[in-house]
């Protein structure tokens, strides 16, 4: 059975490794990034990164210091009963990692923009939750930073622009974001769906590890092509040039209006953080990063 | 160094004056993430941030406040450089998202102005080798963020 305080302790224990290690794939993508640099300029970003990787290890402290706001991805299983308010326990975790780990307290009135206490508010954190098969649960969380949310994009594309449309989505936004996302991205995207699921599939997309290959074989295809698009930008580390502007592209698809083509792109940053946690013999364990 | 960014920005654009004289000094663009403990403040992560957002602003807060160098991330726009160039103020790039690493160079928070705005407020901030940056945009106007643009035309 899981109580609410082991759920609890789960979540702020992944807030706690998000925040303060990378996942495995992206510190292998960013050493294979800085090893294809001969940029001065370029390597010295990287040599500041794997700097402050350490070091927030060592010292246990978050990364960077906009410990940003919060998604959860929950894929509830039908048969798993729940004595406690998912919403409320969520809350309760992110109030209680802001204070322990610590976090930044960075939520406010979208108009009036007074602070909000613990990185809640009205709908923070988000959630958003499925129900699957069986009695599994499964908690996913991206953590994202006003850097890379600010450059979040929507664009609703002519219905008939196929792959270049998807490209030039995704070039559009990486050269407005220049240097200000924090360089070089990792880029996640969502094509079809409807407004507000674009969106939604583009953050899921996020939640791929690096190394796992698309396994719809078009869009591994149309993420190399727009991997090598992207990095011909020249934005580099810090947006001050270099050869690798995104570490990878993550695309997801879904059915969409016969009159539409929606193409949403979500940036990460970097320090990329996410956390995944499933039940191992009904328990709960943090399982990344 | 002092920490200012849009909060603090905004009070100064409006002609509120600034509580400690900047005059030839460095301004940070950056929130730090901090606790209070019975010794003091501990800057936990302090790393930059997007200087961009003060774009609007910048030309005019460097001109008030006579700041001779800023540091952040991304770099500012193309006229707000030429700007700063005339008024004598360099920008200094530190790599974003090296919080850790910025935090771990403060010596001492000595002062918090204006401090009801918490993340936002104006941190005096003592700091030891903080660095290495780069000086992205220099007196003469000279931008590194212009750099990646000629590497694709070149190509």
């Amino acid at each position: 059975m899981i109580t609410e305080t082991h759920f609890r302790d789960t979540v702020v224990e992944m807030l706690r490794r998000a925040e303060t290690s990378l996942p495995r794939d992206v510190l292998a993508a960013l050493k294979r990034a800085w090893k294809r640099e001969r940029d001065p300029l370029a390597r010295f970003h990287y040599k500041m990164m794997f700097k402050n990787l350490e070091l927030a290890e060592k010292l246990k402290v978050p990364l960077c210091q906009d410990t940003g706001i919060f998604t959860f991805f929950i894929k509830l299983g039908r048969e798993l009963r729940l004595t406690f308010d998912i919403t409320k326990a969520l809350e309760e975790a992110v109030k209680t990692a802001t204070r322990l780990v610590p976090l930044r307290e960075n939520t406010v009135d979208p108009i009036t923009r007074k602070p909000l206490p613990g990185n809640t508010g009205r709908g923070q954190p988000a959630i958003h939750i499925e129900l699957a098969p069986g009695r599994g649960l499964q908690l996913d969380l991206l953590v994202k930073g006003a850097g890379t949310e600010n450059y979040g994009r929507l664009f609703m594309m002519r219905p008939k622009g196929g792959p270049e449309a998807i490209e030039q989505a995704v070039l559009k936004t990486l050269e407005e974001a220049g240097g200000k996302s924090c360089p070089p991205n990792i880029v996640g995207v969502g094509v079809g769906g409807s407004m507000e699921t674009a969106p939604l599939l583009a953050k899921k997309a996020l939640l791929r590890p690096l190394h796992r290959a698309n396994p719809d074989a078009e869009l591994a295809k149309l993420e190399r092509r727009i991997e090598s698009a992207a990095n011909g930008l020249g934005t580099g580390p810090m947006g001050l040039g270099g050869k690798t502007t995104v570490l990878k592209v993550l695309i997801e698809r879904a059915a969409c209006h016969t009159a539409s083509l929606p193409v949403a792109v979500a940036l990460q940053c970097w320090p990329a953080r996410r956390a995944k946690a499933i039940t191992v013999d009904g328990k709960l364990r943090v399982v990344e990063p | 160094m002092v920490t200012a960014r849009d909060k603090v920005y905004s009070r100064v654009i409006a002609g509120e004056r600034p509580p400690i004289d900047l005059q030839g000094g460095v301004v940070y663009h950056c929130g730090p993430l901090a606790r209070r403990t019975p010794r003091g403040w501990q800057v936990i992560s302090a790393g930059p941030t997007t200087s961009a957002r003060l774009d609007p602003m910048q030309v005019d807060f460097v001109r008030a406040t006579g700041v001779r160098a800023l540091i952040g991330k991304g770099g500012v726009g193309e006229e707000v450089a030429k700007n700063l160039a005339r008024l004598g103020c360099i920008y200094l790039a530190f790599t974003g998202g090296a919080g850790a690493l910025a935090a771990s160079q403060v010596e001492e928070v000595e002062n918090i102005f204006w401090e009801e705005l918490g993340p936002e407020a104006i941190w005096v901030l003592r700091v030891r080798d903080f660095g290495p940056m780069v000086v992205a945009v220099d007196l003469r106007g000279n931008n590194l963020f212009l750099r990646r643009k000629t590497r694709t035309n070149a190509k």
